[in-house]
């Protein structure tokens, strides 16, 4: 192993991506763990933003579809990296004059939560329209069908409405959840020690740019291909029931 | 409240007993179109009522209004003795009154609207489990007779799309039999069928007819209809334009429409 590495000219590289100090890999995935717990908590608090959302401009009032144009609107027009220094920044700024307006000092937002619900307000606008459009996507007559049998509201929505717009929303939701990934390395502007920021600290340390950068698009890399896998089998089970388009036997 | 007990005294009638559904004056509009201008039926409990018409008389929105599926614009529609609350402009007063009614009327659709992401079996046993509250088991057990009975015994865990309309409309009959329906809603339930697999569809629905099943249908099957009917209405622009015992219906119409309408359906 030791030989391969050195004819290849790369023992150099396994040194610095060793898992033990003075390798810098553990950083790198400290840094990767971070990032993924970020991307898992703002797809799901994106994905609740997002049944409401679409609930509310489907079937809300005047009033709620209005609110919610405007969110999604914003949302989507203005750059990611400067919605999350604003969100940032506000939202840390109102938290703490909140608190010390009731009498407590300043609190300390831990960066986990603050990414999870800068990112998570972000997925939640893109969230609302590939939900609204899968659920428009549902054939009436299901829904109707529910109706007609007595089924309230609520639990239209849950054995009818959510099942039957899985195979409508999973594409979507596939790709906000790869973006979702990525974006967390924005997270890096406001000093939050995901995996783009650790690679940046490693490379400036040791001057390896070019070994850190490719080991992290490396990482990224499997992530990406990892959720395609898990994916391409939720697409398979929210598809049940419906005939392949290639025509191949169920 | 008083308002509705007053109401629900004068539709105490000696034979109310029997009636299965009691429909008074209903109109529906679409905006400014008025569908149903005013139509009033009656069924009794074991009545086949089959409802007949040209294409826009009103027949399909008049059954959908009996299961609010269409807001009726007013009118009274009182099902199994228990008139349904409506608002001056026909909304129901109570969404939950509604429910209750609607589990007791087995819908049949032309489109049939099984639910695509669950096999025939988790079709005919949803309502059952999660509006009725029937135990998994004994839904299940219930489910597996219906199917058997509408010849579908062996396609229990199969997926509506992978099976012909005439055999998706007859799991959908075995959905709407599973709750139980004290009327059955037939809404043109062969219309969307290749003619080779209606007779499949009218062989499970005359068998019901049979044993007795109160059925509003609807339906472009003359034929079947003379068959299985025990009363058939006839509606013209929204309005019933005769009505009778099939034999006097079909054998010999009064009104002129009728006959024009009997001559082009053949």
């Amino acid at each position: 192993m030791e030989l391969i590495l050195e004819t290849l000219g790369l023992a150099r590289s396994a040194e610095l991506l060793a898992l033990n100090p003075p390798g810098w890999g553990g950083n790198l995935l400290r840094g990767l763990a971070n990032s993924l717990q970020i991307a898992f908590g703002a797809f799901g608090f994106g994905l609740v933003i997002g049944l409401f959302g679409a609930s509310g401009k489907l079937y809300g009032g005047v009033v709620v579809r209005d609110l919610l144009a405007i969110y999604t609107t914003v949302i989507r027009a203005v750059p990611e990296l400067v919605l999350i220094l604003i969100l940032y920044y506000v939202g840390t700024d109102l938290i703490n004059q909140v608190s010390q307006a009731m009498g407590y000092g300043r609190v300390e937002i831990s960066g986990v939560v603050a990414g999870i619900w800068v990112l998570g307000i972000v997925q939640g606008a893109y969230a609302t329209e590939v939900l609204r459009g899968a659920i428009q996507a549902v054939p009436k007559g299901q829904i109707e069908a529910a109706r007609a049998y007595g089924m309230p509201p609520t639990m239209i929505m849950r054995r009818v409405t959510i099942p039957a717009m899985m195979s409508f929303a999973t594409p979507g939701l596939a790709n906000l959840w790869l973006i979702a990934t990525k974006d967390t390395a924005l997270l890096a502007i406001v000093g939050f020690s995901e995996l783009t920021l650790e690679t940046r600290q490693a490379a400036a340390s040791t001057r390896a740019y070019f070994t850190f950068f490719l080991a992290a698009g490396a990482l990224y890399m499997m992530v990406t291909l990892f959720s395609g896998a898990i994916f391409a089998r939720i697409e398979k089970w929210a598809r049940r029931g419906q005939p392949s388009l290639r025509g191949t036997s169920k | 409240m008083a308002v509705s007990d007053s109401a629900a005294k004068e539709i105490q009638a000696p034979d109310e007993q029997s009636e299965a559904i009691r429909v008074t004056d209903l109109h529906k509009s679409f905006g400014s179109l008025e569908v149903l201008k005013g139509v009033s039926l009656t069924a009794h409990k074991g009545d086949v009522v089959a409802i007949i018409g040209g294409s826009g008389s009103g027949k399909s929105t008049f059954l959908r209004c009996i299961n609010f599926l269409e807001t009726p614009t007013s009118g009274q529609i009182v099902v199994n003795g228990e008139e349904i609350l409506m608002r001056a402009d026909g909304t129901p007063v109570k969404r939950r009154q509604i429910e209750r009614v609607r589990t007791r009327l087995g819908m049949v659709f032309q489109a049939f609207n099984l639910w695509t992401h669950r096999t025939l079996l988790e079709n005919v046993i949803e309502v059952p489990i999660h509006v009725l509250k029937v135990p998994r088991a004994e839904a299940i057990e219930k489910a597996k007779i219906l199917l058997d009975r509408v010849g579908l015994g062996d396609k229990a865990d199969t997926f509506p799309s992978y099976l012909s309309g005439g055999q998706q409309q007859r799991a959908a009959i075995a959905r709407a039999l599973a709750v139980d329906p004290s009327v059955m809603l037939f809404d043109e339930p062969t219309s969307a069928l290749d003619p080779e697999l209606v007779g499949e569809v009218l062989t499970v629905i005359r068998d019901l007819a049979a044993e007795g099943r109160t059925m509003l249908l609807v339906t472009h099957e003359m034929k079947f209809a003379r068959e299985v009917a025990t009363h058939v209405v006839y509606l013209f622009e929204g309005c019933i334009e005769e009505q009778g015992p099939p034999a006097e219906l079909f054998g010999n119409p009064k009104s002129a429409r009728l006959q024009q309408f009997l001559q082009t359906v053949g």
